[in-house]
């Protein structure tokens, strides 16, 4: 199963993000990654680094991301990971992890996952 | 211009510059962002602090790796994967040298630039820390086609950083935190075009 993680400058909300998944796809091998260390708001290496690789199988990762160091952290640690299959998705957060959750349940491949994510950030709520 | 150790104590240094900044470049980024920026970069450098001991006898292209890897590991906000990238490129750029002269410095500045371009997807004119370094650059190139001493090279390069960093004030951010802000960032300067002259400085006091 394709791989999910969520990366967010809050502890609090990767783990809401996460846990909202769940009400459609209790299954998915999703991982939070949110805030630093030490408690406070920011984006983590590390943390990254390990969810990516706490959820990582050969079916590959995608990860969703809120926004600015969250972006650009997530993007060195998929470089340091080269030989892995890994991508971002360029989509809204909560959305984006609905839409890959309850697919990477359904058995979704990668790509797949990827152009439906690419989808979602075209959906219209009103 | 600097061998490994000189190197090693600018980087002690720039610690401690950023570290008694802090709250002055946290203040700047108050309005615009996230009010982070002070107290992330000094924790990023309390930790090169901790790292630097080891290096000691590493060359220089090692050392500024390392320091890359520390910040972006340890940062935690968008100065930790810019200032690492800059600083691990300038490392690849310095790989197995003991010392480096003046023209190296120049050069690792270009790929250092290069490296916040990329990662930051940005460039001049967009209220970022790229308005002090990259007129730093041309002003330290300039300095030093005219046969410039180091000291000098760097002294033009901090005018022209300080210069950028106070231009920033008339730029609309279109990157980064403050491009949610908008035109309300009119006016303030932009935290990471500061730490950089800071940075520079640092460099420039020391030789």
């Amino acid at each position: 199963m394709v791989g999910l993680v969520i990366v967010s400058h809050s502890e609090n909300l990767a783990k809401s993000v996460v846990e909202l998944t769940s009400m459609m796809a209790a299954d998915a091998h999703i991982a939070p990654a949110g805030g630093l260390e030490d408690g406070s708001f920011g984006t983590s290496f590390e943390r990254i680094q390990n969810a990516i690789e706490s959820v990582y199988s050969d079916d590959g990762v995608i990860v969703l991301m809120d926004l600015g160091s969250a972006v650009m952290t997530t993007e060195m640690v998929i470089e340091m990971m080269e030989d892995k299959k890994v991508a971002m998705a360029d989509c809204p957060l909560v959305e984006g992890a609905v839409v890959a959750s309850v697919n990477a349940v359904g058995g979704m491949g990668f790509e797949e996952i990827l152009k439906e994510l690419e989808k979602v950030r075209e959906m219209r709520k009103l | 211009m600097a061998d490994n150790k000189l190197v090693i104590s600018i980087l002690k240094k720039i610690g401690e510059k950023i570290e008694e900044q802090k709250e002055y470049l946290t203040e700047l980024d108050q309005p615009i962002g996230d009010s982070d920026h002070g107290i992330n970069l000094a924790r990023g450098f309390h930790e090169v602090a901790k790292k630097l001991p080891a290096l000691e006898d590493k060359d220089i292209g090692t050392i500024l790796k390392t320091v890359g890897m520390a910040l972006v590991s340890t940062v935690g906000g968008a100065s930790g994967p810019l200032y690492g990238s800059a600083f691990m490129k300038m490392g690849m750029a310095l790989n197995g040298r003991m010392e480096l002269n003046l023209e190296d410095f120049l050069k690792a500045m270009d790929t250092a630039i290069e490296a916040v371009k990329q990662r930051g997807k940005s460039t001049v004119e967009e209220a970022t820390m790229l308005d002090a370094m990259v007129p730093a650059a041309e002003a330290m190139k300039k300095a030093a086609l005219e046969g410039g001493e180091s000291k000098s090279v760097l002294e033009a390069g901090c005018k022209a950083a300080w210069a950028g960093a106070e231009h920033t004030k008339d730029l609309v951010a279109t990157k980064g935190r403050a491009s949610y802000v908008g035109e309300r960032g009119l006016g303030h300067q932009d935290p990471g075009a500061t730490s950089f002259s800071f940075m520079l400085e640092v460099v420039k006091d020391a030789l």
